[in-house]
Protein backbone atom coordinates (compact mmCIF):
# COMPACT_ATOMS: atom_id res chain seq x y z
CA UNK A 1 0.00 0.00 0.00
CA UNK A 2 1.84 3.16 -0.92
CA UNK A 3 0.94 6.64 -0.10
CA UNK A 4 -1.26 7.69 -2.90
CA UNK A 5 -3.43 4.55 -1.92
CA UNK A 6 -3.67 5.77 1.81
CA UNK A 7 -4.70 9.22 0.64
CA UNK A 8 -7.19 8.59 -2.09
CA UNK A 9 -8.90 6.16 0.59
CA UNK A 10 -8.58 9.41 3.43
CA UNK A 11 -10.01 11.23 0.37
CA UNK A 12 -13.04 8.82 0.04
CA UNK A 13 -13.90 9.59 3.42
CA UNK A 14 -14.40 12.80 3.80
CA UNK A 15 -16.33 13.04 1.02
CA UNK A 16 -18.16 10.53 2.20
CA UNK A 17 -18.25 12.13 6.07
CA UNK A 18 -19.29 15.35 3.85
CA UNK A 19 -22.33 13.77 1.93
CA UNK A 20 -23.92 12.09 4.76
CA UNK A 21 -24.30 14.80 6.54
CA UNK A 22 -25.54 17.47 4.18
CA UNK A 23 -28.08 14.99 2.45
CA UNK A 24 -30.40 17.58 0.05
CA UNK A 25 -33.36 15.23 -0.55
CA UNK A 26 -36.16 15.23 -2.82
CA UNK A 27 -39.27 14.67 -0.94
CA UNK A 28 -41.95 12.83 -3.39
CA UNK A 29 -44.57 12.66 -1.19
CA UNK A 30 -48.25 11.25 -2.71
CA UNK A 31 -50.13 9.73 0.13
CA UNK A 32 -50.78 9.86 3.69
CA UNK A 33 -47.39 8.64 4.65
CA UNK A 34 -46.51 12.25 3.79
CA UNK A 35 -47.99 13.07 7.45
CA UNK A 36 -45.42 11.18 8.99
CA UNK A 37 -42.85 12.51 7.00
CA UNK A 38 -43.97 16.17 8.12
CA UNK A 39 -44.10 14.97 11.80
CA UNK A 40 -40.08 13.75 10.96
CA UNK A 41 -38.92 17.01 9.62
CA UNK A 42 -41.08 19.25 11.92
CA UNK A 43 -39.26 20.54 15.34
CA UNK A 44 -40.42 17.73 17.70
CA UNK A 45 -38.27 14.67 15.93
CA UNK A 46 -36.12 17.52 13.74
CA UNK A 47 -34.17 15.74 10.99
CA UNK A 48 -31.86 18.39 10.69
CA UNK A 49 -29.77 17.12 13.46
CA UNK A 50 -28.77 14.78 10.67
CA UNK A 51 -27.71 17.19 8.15
CA UNK A 52 -31.31 16.51 6.34
CA UNK A 53 -33.21 19.31 6.79
CA UNK A 54 -33.55 21.13 3.68
CA UNK A 55 -35.96 19.63 0.60
CA UNK A 56 -35.16 20.63 -2.73
CA UNK A 57 -38.02 20.51 -4.69
CA UNK A 58 -35.86 20.11 -7.65
CA UNK A 59 -34.09 17.14 -8.65
CA UNK A 60 -31.13 18.42 -10.10
CA UNK A 61 -29.93 20.30 -6.90
CA UNK A 62 -30.85 16.97 -4.76
CA UNK A 63 -29.27 13.89 -3.50
CA UNK A 64 -31.39 11.39 -1.84
CA UNK A 65 -34.98 10.69 -3.44
CA UNK A 66 -37.72 10.44 -0.62
CA UNK A 67 -40.25 8.07 -2.10
CA UNK A 68 -43.37 8.81 0.37
CA UNK A 69 -46.70 7.33 -0.27
CA UNK A 70 -48.76 4.91 -2.33
CA UNK A 71 -46.91 5.31 -6.20
CA UNK A 72 -49.62 4.33 -8.78
CA UNK A 73 -49.52 3.07 -12.12
CA UNK A 74 -50.13 6.58 -13.55
CA UNK A 75 -47.79 8.20 -11.23
CA UNK A 76 -44.88 5.40 -12.26
CA UNK A 77 -43.86 6.99 -15.19
CA UNK A 78 -43.28 10.63 -13.36
CA UNK A 79 -41.35 8.87 -10.66
CA UNK A 80 -38.64 7.80 -13.08
CA UNK A 81 -38.43 10.81 -14.72
CA UNK A 82 -37.77 12.61 -11.34
CA UNK A 83 -34.92 9.74 -10.64
CA UNK A 84 -33.45 10.08 -13.87
CA UNK A 85 -33.41 13.74 -13.96
CA UNK A 86 -31.23 13.39 -10.23
CA UNK A 87 -27.50 14.09 -10.50
CA UNK A 88 -24.59 11.35 -9.62
CA UNK A 89 -24.07 10.37 -6.81
CA UNK A 90 -27.61 9.50 -5.41
CA UNK A 91 -29.66 7.49 -3.39
CA UNK A 92 -33.71 6.13 -2.79
CA UNK A 93 -35.57 6.04 0.48
CA UNK A 94 -38.78 3.45 -0.36
CA UNK A 95 -40.93 5.41 2.81
CA UNK A 96 -43.83 3.09 4.14
CA UNK A 97 -44.65 -0.38 3.14
CA UNK A 98 -46.69 1.03 0.07
CA UNK A 99 -43.26 1.82 -1.47
CA UNK A 100 -41.48 -1.15 -0.56
CA UNK A 101 -43.96 -4.00 -1.48
CA UNK A 102 -47.10 -2.41 -2.44
CA UNK A 103 -48.21 -2.77 0.84
CA UNK A 104 -51.99 -4.11 1.26
CA UNK A 105 -52.97 -3.23 -2.26
CA UNK A 106 -52.92 -6.17 -5.13
CA UNK A 107 -55.36 -4.26 -7.66
CA UNK A 108 -55.07 -2.53 -11.57
CA UNK A 109 -54.04 0.84 -10.08
CA UNK A 110 -50.89 0.59 -7.57
CA UNK A 111 -46.98 -0.02 -8.31
CA UNK A 112 -46.00 -3.37 -6.24
CA UNK A 113 -42.88 -1.54 -4.81
CA UNK A 114 -40.91 1.33 -6.49
CA UNK A 115 -38.09 -0.85 -6.88
CA UNK A 116 -39.58 -2.70 -9.93
CA UNK A 117 -39.48 0.79 -11.35
CA UNK A 118 -36.29 2.55 -9.73
CA UNK A 119 -33.27 0.98 -7.19
CA UNK A 120 -33.73 1.57 -4.00
CA UNK A 121 -31.22 2.03 -1.08
CA UNK A 122 -33.24 2.05 1.83
CA UNK A 123 -36.80 0.43 2.68
CA UNK A 124 -38.61 1.66 5.69
CA UNK A 125 -41.78 -0.20 5.86
CA UNK A 126 -44.63 0.66 8.48
CA UNK A 127 -48.54 1.64 7.61
CA UNK A 128 -47.11 4.26 8.44
CA UNK A 129 -43.53 4.16 10.00
CA UNK A 130 -42.71 6.19 12.70
CA UNK A 131 -40.57 9.15 12.78
CA UNK A 132 -38.06 7.33 15.14
CA UNK A 133 -38.36 4.13 12.49
CA UNK A 134 -37.65 7.05 9.47
CA UNK A 135 -34.93 8.54 11.44
CA UNK A 136 -33.36 4.66 11.89
CA UNK A 137 -33.47 4.66 8.27
CA UNK A 138 -31.45 8.20 7.73
CA UNK A 139 -28.97 6.85 9.83
CA UNK A 140 -28.58 3.70 7.98
CA UNK A 141 -28.69 5.32 4.92
CA UNK A 142 -26.03 7.75 6.22
CA UNK A 143 -23.86 4.29 6.61
CA UNK A 144 -24.38 4.19 3.22
CA UNK A 145 -23.15 6.89 1.99
CA UNK A 146 -20.22 7.23 3.95
CA UNK A 147 -18.63 3.58 2.64
CA UNK A 148 -20.03 5.30 -1.20
CA UNK A 149 -22.35 2.41 -1.32
CA UNK A 150 -25.47 2.73 -4.25
CA UNK A 151 -28.20 0.48 -4.91
CA UNK A 152 -28.09 -0.66 -8.79
CA UNK A 153 -30.93 -3.34 -9.22
CA UNK A 154 -34.32 -3.55 -9.63
CA UNK A 155 -36.45 -6.38 -8.13
CA UNK A 156 -37.54 -8.95 -10.27
CA UNK A 157 -40.90 -10.65 -9.74
CA UNK A 158 -40.24 -13.44 -11.54
CA UNK A 159 -37.39 -14.48 -9.87
CA UNK A 160 -37.95 -12.84 -6.81
CA UNK A 161 -34.29 -11.36 -6.50
CA UNK A 162 -33.93 -7.83 -5.41
CA UNK A 163 -35.17 -6.84 -2.29
CA UNK A 164 -34.81 -7.57 1.69
CA UNK A 165 -35.42 -10.70 2.78
CA UNK A 166 -37.26 -9.05 5.48
CA UNK A 167 -39.51 -7.50 3.33
CA UNK A 168 -41.35 -11.34 2.37
CA UNK A 169 -42.38 -12.42 -0.51
CA UNK A 170 -44.94 -10.29 -2.57
CA UNK A 171 -46.20 -10.49 -6.14
CA UNK B 1 -95.96 17.02 0.25
CA UNK B 2 -92.19 15.26 0.01
CA UNK B 3 -90.31 15.18 -3.36
CA UNK B 4 -91.34 11.63 -3.90
CA UNK B 5 -95.11 12.35 -3.70
CA UNK B 6 -94.80 14.73 -6.27
CA UNK B 7 -92.76 12.57 -8.40
CA UNK B 8 -94.92 10.25 -7.70
CA UNK B 9 -98.07 12.07 -8.74
CA UNK B 10 -96.64 13.31 -12.11
CA UNK B 11 -94.92 10.21 -13.49
CA UNK B 12 -97.73 8.08 -12.06
CA UNK B 13 -97.15 4.04 -13.51
CA UNK B 14 -93.84 5.45 -15.56
CA UNK B 15 -91.63 4.88 -12.63
CA UNK B 16 -90.59 1.48 -12.08
CA UNK B 17 -90.03 1.38 -8.13
CA UNK B 18 -90.22 3.62 -5.67
CA UNK B 19 -88.97 3.16 -2.03
CA UNK B 20 -88.66 5.51 0.97
CA UNK B 21 -86.67 4.42 4.06
CA UNK B 22 -87.06 7.00 7.05
CA UNK B 23 -87.18 9.71 4.70
CA UNK B 24 -84.50 8.76 2.32
CA UNK B 25 -86.21 8.65 -1.05
CA UNK B 26 -85.58 6.26 -3.82
CA UNK B 27 -87.09 6.85 -7.64
CA UNK B 28 -85.64 3.99 -10.28
CA UNK B 29 -86.33 4.51 -13.81
CA UNK B 30 -86.15 3.59 -16.98
CA UNK B 31 -83.38 4.98 -19.23
CA UNK B 32 -85.75 6.22 -21.68
CA UNK B 33 -87.22 8.68 -19.17
CA UNK B 34 -84.00 9.74 -18.06
CA UNK B 35 -83.82 13.40 -19.09
CA UNK B 36 -87.70 14.02 -18.96
CA UNK B 37 -87.45 13.54 -15.12
CA UNK B 38 -83.78 14.98 -14.98
CA UNK B 39 -85.85 18.24 -16.81
CA UNK B 40 -88.77 17.67 -14.07
CA UNK B 41 -86.50 17.60 -10.91
CA UNK B 42 -84.85 20.73 -11.80
CA UNK B 43 -87.26 22.78 -12.97
CA UNK B 44 -90.14 22.06 -10.73
CA UNK B 45 -90.46 24.79 -7.99
CA UNK B 46 -91.35 22.65 -5.58
CA UNK B 47 -88.11 20.39 -6.01
CA UNK B 48 -85.54 22.93 -7.03
CA UNK B 49 -82.94 20.08 -7.38
CA UNK B 50 -80.21 22.45 -8.26
CA UNK B 51 -77.10 20.01 -7.19
CA UNK B 52 -76.03 17.45 -8.16
CA UNK B 53 -74.09 15.43 -5.44
CA UNK B 54 -73.18 12.18 -6.92
CA UNK B 55 -73.15 9.99 -9.84
CA UNK B 56 -72.14 6.30 -9.51
CA UNK B 57 -72.80 3.17 -10.84
CA UNK B 58 -73.14 -0.55 -9.39
CA UNK B 59 -72.13 -3.54 -11.36
CA UNK B 60 -74.58 -6.23 -10.38
CA UNK B 61 -72.93 -9.17 -11.94
CA UNK B 62 -72.52 -11.94 -9.68
CA UNK B 63 -74.77 -10.21 -7.32
CA UNK B 64 -75.41 -12.11 -3.71
CA UNK B 65 -73.46 -15.14 -5.53
CA UNK B 66 -76.75 -15.44 -8.06
CA UNK B 67 -79.49 -15.34 -5.69
CA UNK B 68 -80.53 -11.84 -6.12
CA UNK B 69 -82.03 -11.35 -9.57
CA UNK B 70 -81.86 -7.77 -10.74
CA UNK B 71 -82.86 -5.97 -13.60
CA UNK B 72 -80.05 -5.32 -15.65
CA UNK B 73 -76.60 -5.86 -14.99
CA UNK B 74 -75.48 -2.09 -14.47
CA UNK B 75 -77.35 0.41 -12.62
CA UNK B 76 -76.34 4.15 -12.74
CA UNK B 77 -77.43 5.97 -9.45
CA UNK B 78 -77.92 9.75 -8.99
CA UNK B 79 -78.11 11.75 -5.95
CA UNK B 80 -79.97 15.14 -5.86
CA UNK B 81 -80.00 18.18 -3.26
CA UNK B 82 -82.22 21.25 -2.97
CA UNK B 83 -80.32 23.98 -1.10
CA UNK B 84 -83.49 25.91 -1.86
CA UNK B 85 -85.80 23.04 -0.14
CA UNK B 86 -83.09 21.16 1.64
CA UNK B 87 -84.40 17.71 0.34
CA UNK B 88 -82.70 14.79 -0.67
CA UNK B 89 -83.70 11.91 -3.76
CA UNK B 90 -81.87 9.37 -4.74
CA UNK B 91 -82.49 8.21 -8.67
CA UNK B 92 -81.39 4.97 -10.03
CA UNK B 93 -81.53 3.72 -13.72
CA UNK B 94 -81.14 0.24 -14.67
CA UNK B 95 -78.65 0.29 -17.79
CA UNK B 96 -78.19 -3.18 -19.99
CA UNK B 97 -74.93 -4.80 -20.36
CA UNK B 98 -75.28 -5.58 -23.94
CA UNK B 99 -75.24 -1.51 -25.23
CA UNK B 100 -74.58 0.13 -21.60
CA UNK B 101 -75.02 3.51 -22.75
CA UNK B 102 -77.61 6.67 -21.07
CA UNK B 103 -78.49 9.99 -21.62
CA UNK B 104 -75.72 12.82 -20.79
CA UNK B 105 -77.20 15.15 -17.74
CA UNK B 106 -74.29 17.68 -18.33
CA UNK B 107 -76.07 20.23 -20.02
CA UNK B 108 -78.31 20.43 -16.76
CA UNK B 109 -75.88 20.40 -13.73
CA UNK B 110 -72.27 20.97 -14.85
CA UNK B 111 -70.93 18.25 -12.31
CA UNK B 112 -72.05 15.55 -13.79
CA UNK B 113 -69.57 16.12 -16.29
CA UNK B 114 -66.67 14.30 -14.16
CA UNK B 115 -69.16 12.35 -12.85
CA UNK B 116 -69.79 10.55 -16.25
CA UNK B 117 -66.23 10.37 -17.25
CA UNK B 118 -65.80 8.53 -14.02
CA UNK B 119 -68.55 6.16 -14.40
CA UNK B 120 -66.76 5.97 -18.36
CA UNK B 121 -63.60 4.86 -16.84
CA UNK B 122 -64.53 2.31 -14.52
CA UNK B 123 -67.96 0.77 -15.53
CA UNK B 124 -67.64 1.36 -19.36
CA UNK B 125 -71.01 3.13 -19.43
CA UNK B 126 -71.18 5.25 -22.17
CA UNK B 127 -73.08 9.02 -21.88
CA UNK B 128 -75.10 9.93 -25.23
CA UNK B 129 -74.45 13.87 -24.98
CA UNK B 130 -71.67 13.91 -23.22
CA UNK B 131 -69.04 17.00 -24.87
CA UNK B 132 -65.64 14.80 -23.54
CA UNK B 133 -66.21 11.58 -23.05
CA UNK B 134 -63.04 9.93 -22.23
CA UNK B 135 -60.96 8.66 -19.27
CA UNK B 136 -60.08 10.41 -16.08
CA UNK B 137 -58.46 8.13 -13.55
CA UNK B 138 -56.87 5.84 -15.54
CA UNK B 139 -54.27 6.39 -18.27
CA UNK B 140 -55.12 6.34 -22.43
CA UNK B 141 -53.52 3.23 -22.39
CA UNK B 142 -55.92 1.04 -19.91
CA UNK B 143 -58.05 -1.89 -21.55
CA UNK B 144 -61.18 -2.68 -20.28
CA UNK B 145 -62.64 -0.97 -16.78
CA UNK B 146 -61.43 -1.69 -13.71
CA UNK B 147 -65.03 -1.93 -11.38
CA UNK B 148 -66.02 -4.22 -13.53
CA UNK B 149 -66.72 -7.41 -11.46
CA UNK B 150 -65.24 -9.40 -14.33
CA UNK B 151 -62.17 -7.43 -14.32
CA UNK B 152 -59.60 -10.16 -12.45
CA UNK B 153 -59.08 -7.86 -9.09
CA UNK B 154 -55.45 -8.09 -9.67
CA UNK B 155 -54.67 -7.43 -13.45
CA UNK B 156 -52.29 -5.07 -14.00
CA UNK B 157 -51.46 -3.21 -16.63
CA UNK B 158 -47.99 -0.68 -16.06
CA UNK B 159 -47.15 2.08 -18.10
CA UNK B 160 -43.46 1.25 -17.33
CA UNK B 161 -41.62 -1.02 -15.13
CA UNK B 162 -42.58 -5.15 -14.28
Amino acid sequence: MGINHFFTSKMSDALGWARKYSIFQYPFVTACCGMEYMSTAAAHYDVDRFGAGFPRFSPRQSDVLFVVGTISQKMAPVLKMVYDQMCEPKWVVAFGVCTCTGGFYDNYSTVMGIDTIIPVDIYIPGCPPRPENVLDGLMKLQEKIQKGEQSRTLYDPKTKKGRPAQLGNTP
Amino acid sequence: MTPLQTIQQHFEARLIETHDFRGDETVVIAGGLLTEMALFLKKTPELDFNYLMDLTAVDYLFFAGGRIEKRARFEVVYHFFSLKHNHRLRLKVPVEEQNPEIDSLTGLWASANWFEREVWDMFGIRFKGHPDLKRILMYEEFQGHALRKDYPFNKRQPLIGL
